[in-house]
């Protein structure tokens, strides 16, 4: 058994972890490109989500590089998500590949299907073996994640341009080799001095807050969003998003009890312009555009796959809230025939705005 | 009196005999907003964030265009789910929310949430609650629930036999009755449908807010009529019929009408029923974008029955969706003629 698995930002570093540990061959998927993306959008539905389109892309290049068995998510609905693998399944199969897709679907009350799902990729180890190796995995989990949360601090201050991105990837290599709890910590406190002795400009200015929120895939996979947290960060902007792999996780793989504790805030907040579960993250997008704007950020930006169908309800909403609020907000609704320059410049243009803005406002606070 | 507006778009298509009956039992009166006109519709795209489907900026259309008339409510229920484990796509869950955030100026709206995701009863709650605002009766409001409730069974019956929710609609609006057809046979599969020997059989699979909606669908039933075919609909296939056809799936199908039109397709697939489908989507519909694919890749692989895809969009040419119909009949004609000789 070769197993593969869709890309989404760091996800591969922990799975390859989880496979191999159990005793599996791992076929990473080759790092997203533009054949990628062009491979996945000539084979998927013109009109299905991005997402599913580069997912096309990984599990095609993975399958030509020996993969036999594809591990992807499920879902039980209303989102599309939910229905992906089987569309990938049959257009995979149509290909002519010859592979098996294993469905890891959420729970619906039993664990059973799960576990035996589990139990199956994991060469019928102990539960205990598998919950030691589930341990490590996700405490890599957690570290790619302060690593990257660190990373956006850092990075608006940087002198040099490029140094902060340079700075999180060697860190993040030296945690895809960590697998043991102490490797773990030790690779992360000097992934951290790492990005902490990326060089700061002396500036004194102190850059616009701004605040990601969205779908969960566009959010994450830096390939997708065309580097817009990169792109931010050295224009001098500290760029804050809530969602991360961890959250996606809990979400979609574990039964509810282990569910982030701020949805409840996020559904409070959101209450009074959508009041109701609308899918994927249509939800989350209201409500922690509200959060940030409590929280004083400068401005919102929401990010999409185009024809999102939850986000969508959220994109009809977010106006409303941007103006009672008085927070600014751009989304982007990006598919395969989206431009760096055309987002580059919808981004300089907003941040402008944001200054402008700024000044006006300390201008009238020093009156 | 009190006046309950209705946006002729969506589910009135699935719901509004039993929406009726519930408020007029109640004392109040309906009125509908106008049939889709072009500029219905244009004023709807105009509200819609660009990437909405066709048939949501519609319904924007349709509540502005009641919001003209004189009503003291507007009703937009959220139907998040109508059975077990099955949802209603994510825009029918947010609609309401939509509405009222996108177009200002509305009067106050009747909204009711369904879900019976989880739990089959409960819901009379919901229905209780908005009956609360014209009786302070209970007795009253149960009665008018249950009355409804029967006024739909019967609108889903007079479907099963082969009537279209237009033509139903239409007759419950005129003559206060659904039109009475003394053909009924007391079989759902085979109900009025097939009664004419010798013609084509088309079905016409797809949302029932499209194909009954004569403007957006440019009147696709009347054209294949005209052109002497005989009309099959998911609404005519009993719902064994559609389940034995989605449990072809591997998974079951998590949206209520993306079952039942992958379940109608795969049904008709090796039945012999109809000797065509055709597949109307419109644009922008998420779940139809991963139906219509699993639809078109079987069909393409078992090769039995032809399959036309037909994408609607607001800027959709009426002569250009013609040509293809005439060209996608004209091929089966042609190929049943070659067959018998």
């Amino acid at each position: 058994m070769k197993i593969t698995f869709p890309h989404m930002g760091n996800l591969w570093i922990p799975l390859k972890t989880l496979f191999e540990e159990l005793g599996t061959e791992v076929v990473v998927p080759s790092p997203i490109t533009k054949k990628t993306i062009s491979l996945g959008v000539r084979h998927s539905p013109e009109f299905a989500c991005f997402p599913l389109k580069v997912n096309v892309g990984n599990f095609i290049e993975a399958l030509e590089r020996g993969a036999d068995t594809i591990i992807m998510a499920g879902g039980t609905g209303p989102c599309r998500f939910g229905y992906y693998a089987e569309v990938q399944r049959e257009i995979l199969k149509d290909l002519g590949y010859d592979f098996e897709i294993i469905i890891l679907e959420p729970p619906q009350g039993s664990l059973l299907g799960l576990a035996s799902n589990i139990k199956r990729i994991a060469n019928h180890k102990t539960w205990n073996e598998i919950y030691q190796v589930v341990k490590i995995a996700w405490q890599q989990i957690l570290a790619l994640d302060v690593l990257h949360e660190t990373s956006l601090k850092v990075r608006p201050f940087e002198e040099h341009k490029g140094s902060t991105s340079r700075a999180y990837e060697r860190a993040v290599s030296l945690m895809v080799e960590a697998r043991t709890e102490i490797s773990i910590a030790d690779a992360l406190s000097y992934g951290l001095k790492m990005l902490k002795s990326v060089k700061q400009t002396s500036s004194l200015r102190k850059p616009l807050k701004i605040g990601i929120v969205g779908e969960i895939y566009m959010v994450i996979e830096p390939f997708a969003n065309m580097e817009i947290e990169k792109t931010m960060g050295e224009m001098g902007v500290e760029v804050h998003r809530s969602i991360y792999l961890g959250h996606w996780i809990k979400e979609h793989l574990l039964p509810k009890v282990f569910s982030p504790s701020d949805v409840e805030e996020i559904k409070r907040a959101a209450s009074k312009y959508l009041n109701h579960f609308v899918g994927g993250h249509g939800l989350e997008s209201v409500g922690r555009t509200i959060l940030y704007a409590r929280d004083n950020y400068d401005g919102v930006i929401h990010i999409l796959p185009f024809t999102c169908t939850p986000e969508i309800v959220a994109q009809s909403i977010l106006p409303e809230v941007s103006k009672d609020f008085q927070i600014p907000l751009l989304s982007f609704s990006m598919d395969e025939h989206s431009g760096k320059a055309g987002i580059q410049t919808r981004l300089e243009a907003f941040l402008d705005l944001l200054e402008q803005k700024r000044e006006k406002e300390t201008l009238q606070g020093a009156v | 009196m009190t006046v309950i507006g209705i946006p002729r778009s969506l589910l009135y298509y699935n719901y509004y005999p039993a929406w009726k009956c519930f408020f007029e039992e109640l004392g109040a009166e309906i009125i509908l907003s106008d049939k889709t006109t072009k500029n219905i519709l244009d004023s709807g795209v105009k509200v819609a964030v660009d990437e909405t489907c066709l048939p949501v900026k519609l319904f924007f259309g349709h509540v502005q265009n009641l919001k003209e008339k004189k009503i003291d409510y507007m009703f937009i229920p959220r139907v998040v789910s109508v059975e077990k484990k099955r949802y209603l796509c994510p825009k029918f869950l947010g609609l309401p929310n939509m509405v009222t955030n996108l177009i200002k100026d509305l009067p106050p709206i009747l909204h009711l949430d369904i879900d019976l995701s989880k739990k089959s009863k409960g819901y009379y709650r919901e229905i209780y609650d908005v009956g609360k605002l014209f009786s302070s009766n209970p007795v009253k409001i149960a009665l008018a629930y249950k009355k409804s409730i029967k006024k739909l069974q019967e609108y889903q019956k007079q479907l099963l036999f082969g009537v279209t929710p237009m033509e139903c609609l239409q007759s419950l609006e005129e003559m206060g009755e659904y039109p009475q057809d003394g053909k009924i046979v007391e079989d759902g599969e085979k109900s009025g449908f097939g009664r004419v020997t010798n013609t084509l059989k088309i079905a016409v699979l797809g949302h029932s807010y499209n194909l009954n909606d004569s403007y957006i669908s440019m009147d696709i039933f009347k054209k294949l009529q005209g052109m002497g075919v005989e009309i099959l609909t998911t609404e005519m296939l009993s719902h064994s019929a559609q389940s034995s056809g989605a449990s072809k799936l591997r998974k079951d199908m998590f949206w209520t009408f993306g079952k039942e039109i992958i379940g109608s397709a795969y049904y008709l697939l090796n039945k012999g029923i109809v000797d065509g489908v055709v597949l109307v989507v419109s644009f922008g519909c998420g779940p139809d974008s991963l139906v219509g694919e699993l639809i078109e890749r079987i069909y393409k692989r078992e090769r039995t029955l032809p399959l036309l895809f037909l994408t609607l969009d607001e800027h959709s040419g009426e002569a250009g969706v013609l040509t293809r119909l005439e060209a996608f009949i004209d091929m089966i004609r042609l190929n049943k003629k070659s067959a018998v000789g």
